[in-house]
Order: C-alpha cells, then structure tokens, then sequence
C-alpha cells in the first residue's frame, strides 16, 4: 500500500531507481516518518466523512431497524482483513525471493492489524446477528472463514514470535504466509459448501440487502478510512520494528530519538 | 527416497511406543464423546463422522513432531540437507513414512470404532475411504508445520495453532462425505474433492516443506 | 578449486566476520583457527552451503557453488559437531543407509572393512546406543573412507578421539590430500599433516 504513494510521488522525476533506495531500512526510516501523518490525516477525513454517512445520511433499513448500521464497521473490516492478509503476504514473499530485509518488517508490521481487522469483523459480525437471529454466533459462511483468517493471522504473529533469530523468522513467517495464501480460497469454498449443505438457509450475510447508493458510499468510504489507518498503523509499527532490529547500527545509535 | 522411506520405517518399529501412543489415543478421544453425550444411537450415528474425523486429525498432530525433530536433533537431517539426492524427493519419503506409520493405522481402525457409533457398511465404507484420501493430505501439510516449528519454542502447541486452521478443508470433505452419504445424497462429490486436495498436496506440500527446512537449519 | 571472495557472515545482531578470501587447491587443506565464538562453524556452514553469507561468493570449480549445487553437494563431505548417527540402528545399518541417500549402495563387505578400518570390529552390528562417544564419532570418520568425495569439510574432527585414533584420522586427511582431494579443518588442537594453509578468524 505503502508502495503505491512512494511511487506516485517519485513517478513525478526518477521512477524505479528511486523506489530500491528506499529499500534499505535507514533510508525507509524517515521516509515512513514524514508519510505517516499524512495517513492518519487521511484515515480522520475518510472516517469521518463514512460515519456521517452511515449514522445521518444512510436510510432506515426497513426490516432490520437502525441496528443494521453495525454493517458499516463489519463489512469493511473483513475487507481490509483479506486484503491485508493478501498484501502481507505479497511483502513476505519478496522478502524471501529477494532477501529483502525491509520487505519481512514490512510484513510483521503488517499483521497485527491485520488480525484486529480479522477480529473486528468477528465481534461487528457477532452484534449484527444479536438482535437479527437472536444469537451471537452463526455458522454463516462467510463468518466462519473469518474466523479461520484470524487463526492464521495469530498463528502467523505467533510463529514469529517464538522464533528468536529475526531473519528465520522473516523467512519461516514467509512460507508460512504464503501456504496461508494458496489455502484461504480452498478454505472459503471448502466452508460455503459445508455451509449450504447443512442450513440450505435463506438467512445469509453475504446476501446484501439491496442497496441504496448511499450505503455503498459510507461502506466505501469506512473502507478507505481503515485502509488509510492500516498504513499509518503498519508505518507506526515498522518504524519501531525496524528500531528494534538494527539497533546495532551506527545510523540509529545517531538518532534523535535513540542518543539521549 | 525409497531408502528414507525404509529408514524411517525401521527406526518406527525400534521405537513402537511413539507410534501406538498416538493410537491409542485415537481409540480413546473418540470413545469418550459417547460418554460424554450418551448412548442414544441416532445421535451418535450423526455425531460419528465428525468425532472420528477429529480424532483421526488430533491423532495425526500427536505424531507430526517426529517426523523431523529426532533427525534434527542427531544431525542426520544435516546431512539430508547436504546429499546430492534432491531434497524433496527425501522429504516426500519421509512423509509417505509418517503416513504408512501413522494414518494408515488410522484408516484401518476407522471403520471398527465407526461400529460404536452404529454406522452403517456403506457409511463405513466412505469414512474409511476419505481417511484414505485424507490422512496423506494431512501428513503432507502437517509436514510444512513441522519444519516450520523445528526446534522453536512451544513446538508442539504452535504446530497445533499452524496446522489446524490448514486442517480445515480436509475435515469438512471428509466429514461431509459421510454425512453425505446417510442423507442418501451420495459422497462421490466429497470424495472426488478429497482426492482433488491430495493431489495439490502431492505436488506442493514437498515444497514447501524443503524451503522449510533449509530455513530451520541455516 | 574451491575459492573464497570477500565472505562476510551475521549472525544474529553480531557481524562475525567480513571481508575473508582464500582458495584450496587439490593437494592442500585449510586449518581454519580461532578462539571459541569467531565464526569457525559458521565459515564451514556457508562453505558447505547450508547458509547463506551475508555477503560474499563462494566458487567451486570456478563457478558459484549456487549455480549447481547438486553437483556441488555430490562432491561435499561435511562432517558437523553432530555425530549424525541414528542411535537405534546399528553401525552398519547407519553406514549403508547414509551411502543409499548420498545416492550409492554400499556393498557389505565394503562397509564392514571401512568400520574395522576404524576399530570397530565386533561392533557393527551393535545399535549405536551402546557404543562411547568416540566410537559413535569413528562411525561418521568411516563416512570418509565409503564416500568418494572431493572436499572434505570437517568441524572439529578430533573431538572424543583418543590418539591412535587421532592419529588414524589425520593419516587419512593426509592421504586424500596428496590424492588430489582437499580438505577445510577446524580444530583448536594443532594438526601435523602435511599441504596445509592456515586461517585465523
């Protein structure tokens, strides 16, 4: 995500040559510090643009009441988990073709909220069905593979937690990403089938009530305001994990920060 | 590969305790749901599936450290690492190893503990022929967490977390299949994704198993 | 025909060394020294491939050992501080079964010569359980004898032997450097074989 608005901003002069500069975490360093304020800038706007949307402008659902709201939280979140899931995936595995070292930070920076997307969209989920199906869980389809995804999300963090030497576990967290990735459809088609089989039911979450084009407005824009706050989030987090990990470098012993 | 194979084999019966550990447990996770629910046949014949099922998938987790912990411990994956064989066919054998050693065990018990819960000889039959299909799948992917968790601390619970969630296809088709088959629906459909999920795992659980392990022992 | 080029290791936070040249030609063997900690093992774990340098080539016949590496390894005899033995199969059992993995079979009788060679004579069909520390090492040095390999990469060699078996191993280190072959030793003891170069980490 990170990449995409370092390459607009460097598209202007030099392009390619100035992306693989950044590539070395004393160089990425302050660029990360000086992009973040401008996420979380962005994360404010768009959030508050979407929750005006969904508290004032979007209408009444006729059969679900005001409670319905809770789906511009919900379905956004499980977006941003996939795609998250999808983009630390992707870093991980340069970071193992290439033996990148910024690319597997990027990655651990990544999936902590990743998972609290993951675990977001399981509790939104969980007051959503309350008050339509009179309980707080559903074996819906759609919600159990969320609940898969935040397995993986933890057992993601917790391989690379138990694993002492960062570079192994970079690596380890890579393999274990990207069997994740291949897995995730093959689980979601896995556990639709196992869904229909057993309720056959008509009550489904995936089935959207047709929507009024306000409504996708404020989910998009929710999902632009958690988008923007991942990467601010994921910026925040590997700058302390790139502190962390070269702490032994002349560069960051010179640092503000660090000197004192 | 057929020499890894032979090996694991021999060095299995000098050990058989490891290996009948996890039978039994097999035999004993799954008597207890019937008392811990009750007696009642029908329940229990629709319970059957899934709890032998899960059975077979904890029984399978009990035996996957073994596959490469004891070799990394004596230096004798060291020296796998460094033959001129290519690492996967190796890897493949030691799997194939592990499944003869524990899944295959399995299957053939299946079907008689599958008597306890009333099942009838056609759903038998289809248990038993999706944990044929099934158990080499989860030798194959618990592979990949075995080589991911070498050596690392909370091994066997962290094993546990990884491979689960990965596990989950695997019990639903197998599962499925039965179910599928009492309710007069027909298991081909599940079985036929069952063998479609061990054909992927065939080609690239080894893999992912071998940049595993050179990663675990750099 | 094994060269080295500004080879630099990491290990962890901590730079263990940098900047390392040097060659073995056939006929010489490199005694790789240094105080516990400077990076001996890691040196001969890069060498024989099973990490990665921070950076730095490693060339085998003048071309990366990465470029070939089944080639490479076909030709790679590493002996780490592991015994590599399986303890529940006996001396033999472990001989042949480690030539059929290298991609060989070793005929009986060959590798009943090679254990005797080194002393194990009435033990081979022994599990290596019950046998000492040193005989367990004598199994793994009996490698040397049924492998046909180029280069010879020994981490600390002589530990748990007693002197004729010292002795034992270093005429054999000696034997296959003068055929041609090469070795890289690490050992904190001195090592009177002749065709050797020194490194000091």
């Amino acid at each position: 995500m990170s990449e995409i608005v370092i390459n607009n901003r460097m598209g202007m002069s030099q392009g390619v040559i100035h992306w693989f500069k950044f590539a070395s975490p004393s160089s990425f360093y302050p660029l990360a510090g000086k992009m973040q304020p401008w996420f979380w800038a962005l994360a404010a706007v768009f959030g508050i643009a979407g929750l005006w949307i969904s508290f004032f402008v979007a209408p009444t659902d006729a059969t679900q009441g005001e409670g319905y709201r809770i789906i511009f939280v919900h379905v956004p979140a499980s977006w941003l988990s996939m795609f998250i899931y999808m983009v630390m995936a992707t870093w991980a595995g340069i970071g193992l073709a290439l033996n990148a070292r910024l690319s597997g930070m990027m990655a651990q920076a990544l999936a902590p909220t990743g998972a609290l997307m993951a675990f977001l969209s399981l509790w939104t989920g969980a007051f959503w069905g309350k008050p339509m199906w009179g309980t707080w869980w559903v074996w819906d389809a759609r919600l159990t593979s969320e609940l898969i995804l935040f397995f993986l999300y933890l057992g993601f963090i917790a391989l690379q937690a138990a694993i002492d030497d960062p570079r192994r576990a970079d690596k380890a967290g890579a393999i274990l990403a990207l069997v994740g990735v291949v897995n995730v459809p093959i689980i979601y088609f896995s556990v639709k089938w196992w869904n229909t089989l057993h309720q056959g039911s008509s009550v489904s979450m995936t089935r959207a009530p047709s929507m009024a084009q306000t409504m996708l407005w404020g989910m998009l824009l929710m999902a632009l305001a958690f988008w923007m706050y991942s990467v601010a989030m994921a910026l925040k987090r590997v700058r302390t994990i790139i502190l962390e990990r070269e702490a032994h470098t002349d560069w960051v012993r010179k640092l503000a920060e660090v000197s004192e | 590969m057929l020499a890894v194979m032979r090996r694991d084999l021999l060095l299995a019966m000098r050990r058989k305790t490891e290996v009948l550990t996890a039978l039994f447990f097999f035999v004993i996770v799954t008597s207890l749901f019937p008392l811990g629910i009750g007696p009642e046949t029908a329940l229990l014949r629709k319970i059957a599936p899934g709890v032998l099922w899960v059975g077979a998938l904890l029984s399978t987790m009990l035996g996957l450290q073994r596959m490469f912990a004891a070799d990394h411990a004596d230096g004798t994956l060291e020296q796998m690492l460094l033959s001129p064989t290519p690492l996967g066919l190796l890897v493949s054998g030691k799997n194939m190893a592990h499944w003869l050693v524990s899944g295959l065990p399995l299957v053939l018990l299946a079907p008689l503990l599958g008597v306890q819960f009333d099942l009838d000889a056609g759903s038998l039959g289809v248990l038993t022929l999706g944990l044929l299909l099934g158990t080499p799948v989860l030798s194959l992917v618990g592979g990949i967490g075995a080589a991911l968790t070498l050596g690392v601390r909370g091994g066997g619970v962290l094993l546990s977390l990884l491979v689960l969630p990965l596990y989950i296809p695997t019990l639903i088709f197998g599962a499925g299949a039965v179910q599928a088959h009492s309710s007069g629906l027909g298991a081909t459909g599940h079985l036929s994704l069952l063998a479609a999920l061990l054909v992927m795992a065939l080609f690239f659980a080894p893999w992912a198993t071998t940049a595993a392990l050179r990663i675990a022992l750099e | 025909m094994l060269t080295v080029h500004d080879l630099s290791c990491v290990r962890g936070e901590r730079s263990l060394f940098d900047g390392i040249d040097f060659s073995v030609k056939a006929g010489e063997w490199l005694h790789v020294r240094g105080a516990n900690g400077s990076g001996k093992t890691s040196l001969l774990r890069l060498l024989a491939g099973l990490s990665q340098p921070a950076k730095g080539q490693i060339h085998w016949r003048g071309k990366p050992a990465d470029d070939d590496a089944q080639a490479f390894r076909a030709e790679l005899l590493f002996l780490g501080h592991h015994a590599a033995v399986k303890e529940e199969l006996t001396a033999l059992e472990n001989l042949q079964l480690a030539s059929e993995l290298d991609g060989g079979v070793l005929p009986r009788a060959e590798a009943l010569e090679a254990l005797q060679r080194f002393g194990l004579k009435g033990r081979e069909d022994l599990p290596v359980r019950f046998l000492s520390a040193g005989q367990k090492r004598r199994v793994l040095l009996a490698r040397l004898v049924t492998r046909k390999a180029k280069l010879w990469v020994l981490d600390e060699p002589f530990t748990a032997l007693d002197t004729r078996a010292v002795d034992m191993l270093e005429t054999l280190i000696g034997e296959h450097v003068a055929d041609g072959g090469m070795a890289v030793v690490t050992s904190h003891q001195a090592v009177s074989i002749p065709g050797g170069k020194a490194l000091d980490l």
